[in-house]
């Protein structure tokens, strides 16, 4: 990834660095008052107090005695486990294969699906693939409009309809036009929504089978939008949205803050669920391809 | 009820029945278990460690009373001790206070996404209610199509919104306050744009703000599912701005809601208002009690309940149940739930504190029933005889079309809502045979 959220990781960087070299100078062996500071350590970046207690519990149990008196040992450790879990079912955004390639994104409230569309689109244009957003957000106040705004932006068209209208009828419509214009790439909005909602979740399952009924295979993509702000229940969303339609990556977003994201984690490890982009801000450039080096080493440095 | 954690300490403390005194070891035991699940309601480990030395302190050396096990025990000190760490009460009273100097100006700020503009439209509703004229002021001049959002909530409600000098939030602030003081408004709202705690050009505009309009309350709008990061950046926006108080948001999902602890804990800030839901309604007081049983995992099943039992009294519907069981189930004992579910308060709220129960309403469109809607699905209802109440096969054609000229409704939605009872009714059947009578029972409580 890039020197933008590695910048931004810096500060972490350094803590961890900080909180390792500390702990671990000085000492001979992993007693608990160094299991215990580690465990902070894990868990402030939000990785979660069962993945914080798993990789702890497997440095006692794999690591022989020299090897825990060794703090760079101790450090390769937590780096190789870490990247084990996200690395479990890696497999980066790529559109090749059918036309039009089908891209929708799901999430709660506020994630930050529609600017990272807006983003997608302008990255996808670059790599000079036409693309067309759907307004399927017809629930929320101006959400059409600010796809619009997105639209306008990278110059490319958005199908839309009236706010209130059934958002499965704008797919199926900006479906049908993108098959009909030959676009190589669509993307798709959703109203964000809680994923404890029965009703809501069923709204989703529908537009995914509208999807399939008017492009057969599609969608090719459906990325979960995640706020790397959100603790661990980013778990339970994860395994809401993908027990209803299938997800096939995840997209953490606002890791210019000071929030770490480490519950991608558990959703990689757990779920199988790998994450593709990270967002660090809110322009249009502000997107990178994940990296799980890149992610781990600006959690601990060097 | 699920609680785990209340089954878990009774099972640690299993042997200590009747030894008297809680001693350290069995206190620490049971600790550990209160901080998992502390943690997984992502309360920052920080004030979990404070927080665990405090119970620890009150426990240790306890006498074990009669009336309750040593495992109640410690819940009930538990519990205390983070009900008091959450604050007041003061859903009770006024959560907000008028300035005796009208426009009382209210300014909302948080990170991004947290739910700034959709509380704005839920506080000025509530205060509409209440017969108080308010005005917006959209100060988020960078988030695509913000200013509109703002613009259209308002038209919803009824509150107009003051957007210019655009791409000046510091102006629209200024120029809102003056205006409202010359209509005599009672409120402005300050919706400004979401923000990092770091960023530090977009928390100076923040202080600009309140230096030009001296905003009479400053609320930090979080969410309810934000992790560790809560402490770092509630302390950072009230270092900076100065917070009067905390609106916590998205509550309507399954966030247990450890960060409203530590943004508590490091600000002491009073949190006023929790949403629940993305419409203007959807703002509730804060129950600190509530949200102490939430953060332990307890569910907000305990407002459920309260609110049921409310409604149904635990008789009751054991007697409607067996009713349905041997009676069948009647149009009117659908116009009853549906009085008594407009009673409870709004379906969703509901549907969403339940989430097994939402498989009952398959049939309601996406965003719930609106209560004009059970309006007229009660109207129809209302024109049916007795008999056909009893006996919807009778309803043919014609008694369609004299039904619907009698609720003013047409032929579709009471052919609609025929269908719609026949497919609950058949539910209520497989469900009846499936869990027999207590099944049908917390059913109807759960309705
Ligand atoms: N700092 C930062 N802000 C972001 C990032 N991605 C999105 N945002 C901001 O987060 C806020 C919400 O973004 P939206 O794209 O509207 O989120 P959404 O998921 O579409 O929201 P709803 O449709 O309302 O559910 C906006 O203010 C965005 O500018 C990011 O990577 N970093
Ligand atoms: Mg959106």
């Amino acid at each position: 990834m890039l020197r933008r959220i590695k910048g931004a990781l810096s500060k972490t960087r350094q803590r961890w660095r900080q909180g390792l070299g500390s702990l671990i100078h000085g000492k001979k062996a992993i007693d608990a008052d160094l299991l215990e500071h580690l465990e902070e350590i894990l868990l402030s970046a939000d990785l979660g107090v069962h993945t914080a207690q798993r990789l702890l519990s497997g440095l006692r149990d794999r690591l022989d005695r020299h090897e825990r008196a060794d703090p760079s040992r101790l450090n390769a450790f937590l780096k190789t486990e870490l990247l084990t879990f996200l690395k479990k079912n890696e497999s980066p955004l790529e559109v090749s294969g059918p036309v039009p390639f089908v891209v929708m994104m799901v999430g709660v409230n506020g994630v930050g699906k529609t600017t990272t569309i807006g983003k997608l689109a302008l990255k996808f244009s670059k790599e000079g693939r036409s693309v067309i957003l759907v307004a399927g957000d017809t629930f929320r106040a101006a959400a059409i409009e600010q796809l619009d705004i997105w639209g306008q932006r990278v110059g490319c068209p958005v199908i839309k309809h009236q706010s209130g209208s059934d958002p499965s009828a704008v797919i199926f419509d900006g479906l049908s036009a993108a098959k009909a214009r030959g676009t190589e790439v669509v993307i798709v909005d959703t109203a964000g929504r809680m994923h404890t909602k029965f009703n809501l979740m069923e709204e989703l399952k529908k537009m995914k089978r509208v999807m399939d009924k008017a492009l057969p295979g599609s969608p090719h993509e459906t990325l979960l939008v995640l706020d790397a702000t959100t603790g661990q229940n980013a778990v339970s969303q994860a395994k809401q949205f993908h027990e209803a339609i299938g997800v096939t990556g995840v997209v953490l977003t606002k890791l210019d803050g000071t929030a770490r994201g480490g519950v991608v984690v558990a959703i990689a490890e757990e779920l199988g669920i790998p994450v593709k982009l990270v967002g660090v801000g809110e322009g249009l450039e502000d997107i990178e391809v994940f990296s799980a080096e890149d992610f781990v080493e600006g959690l601990f440095g060097d | 009820m699920l609680d785990r954690l209340s089954s878990k300490l009774e099972n640690i403390f299993k042997k200590l029945r009747g030894r008297g005194v809680l001693s350290e070891n069995d206190i620490d035991a049971a600790l550990k278990e209160v901080r998992l699940a502390l943690l997984e309601a992502d309360v920052h480990f920080k004030v979990v460690k404070d927080f665990l030395a405090a119970v620890r302190q009150k426990a240790v050396g306890q006498e074990v009373r009669e009336s309750l096990t040593p495992g109640q025990q410690v819940v009930k000190i538990v519990w205390e001790e983070l009900r008091r760490l959450m604050g007041e009460d003061l859903s009770g009273g006024k959560p907000l206070h008028l300035s005796a100097n009208p426009p009382t100006v209210v300014m909302l700020v948080g990170l991004q996404g947290s739910g700034k503009t959709t509380t704005a439209a839920k506080l000025a509703h509530r205060f509409k209610q209440e017969g108080r004229r308010v005005l917006f002021a959209a100060a988020d001049p960078r988030r695509p199509a913000a200013v509109d959002q703002l613009v259209a909530l308002g038209r919803q409600i009824g509150v107009e919104t003051q957007t210019l000098p655009a791409d000046d939030a510091v102006g629209v602030c200024r120029e809102a306050v003056a205006r409202a003081r010359d209509r005599h408004d009672d409120l402005v709202i300050l919706d400004t744009a979401g923000r990092l705690h770091v960023d530090e050009p977009l928390m100076a505009e923040l202080k600009r703000i309140k230096a030009e309009v001296s905003p009479h309350e400053v609320l930090l709008v979080a969410d309810a599912m934000t992790g560790q990061d809560a402490v770092q950046m509630a302390e950072r926006f009230h270092r900076e701005i100065g917070l009067t108080g905390i609106v916590l948001t998205k509550l309507d999902g399954d966030a247990r809601g450890g960060a409203v602890l530590s943004v508590r804990a490091v600000t002491g800030v009073p949190v006023k208002f929790i949403g629940v839901g993305e419409k203007p309604e959807a703002l509730e007081p804060f129950h600190p009690d509530r949200m102490a049983s939430r953060i332990l995992g307890m569910g907000d099943v305990l407002s459920l309940i309260e609110r049921a039992e409310e409604v149904f009294s635990k008789e009751q519907a054991e007697a409607t149940a067996q009713k349905w069981q041997t009676a069948g189930f009647s149009f009117e004992d659908f116009r009853d739930q549906l009085r008594k579910m407009r009673k409870m308060g709004s379906m969703e709220s509901l549907i969403g504190m339940l989430p097994g129960a939402g498989r009952l309403m398959q049939n309601v469109p996406a965003r719930g029933l609106p209560d004009q809607e059970l309006t007229r699905i009660e109207a129809i209802i209302n024109s049916m005889t007795g008999q056909e109440r009893t006996r919807p096969d009778l309803i043919d054609g014609s008694r369609r079309k004299r039904i619907a000229r009698g609720s003013g409704t047409t032929v579709q939605e009471v052919n609609r809502l025929l269908k719609q009872f026949l497919q609950i009714r058949k539910l209520m059947k497989t469900l009846s045979r499936s869990q027999g009578r207590s099944g049908l029972a917390n059913l109807l409580k759960s309705l």
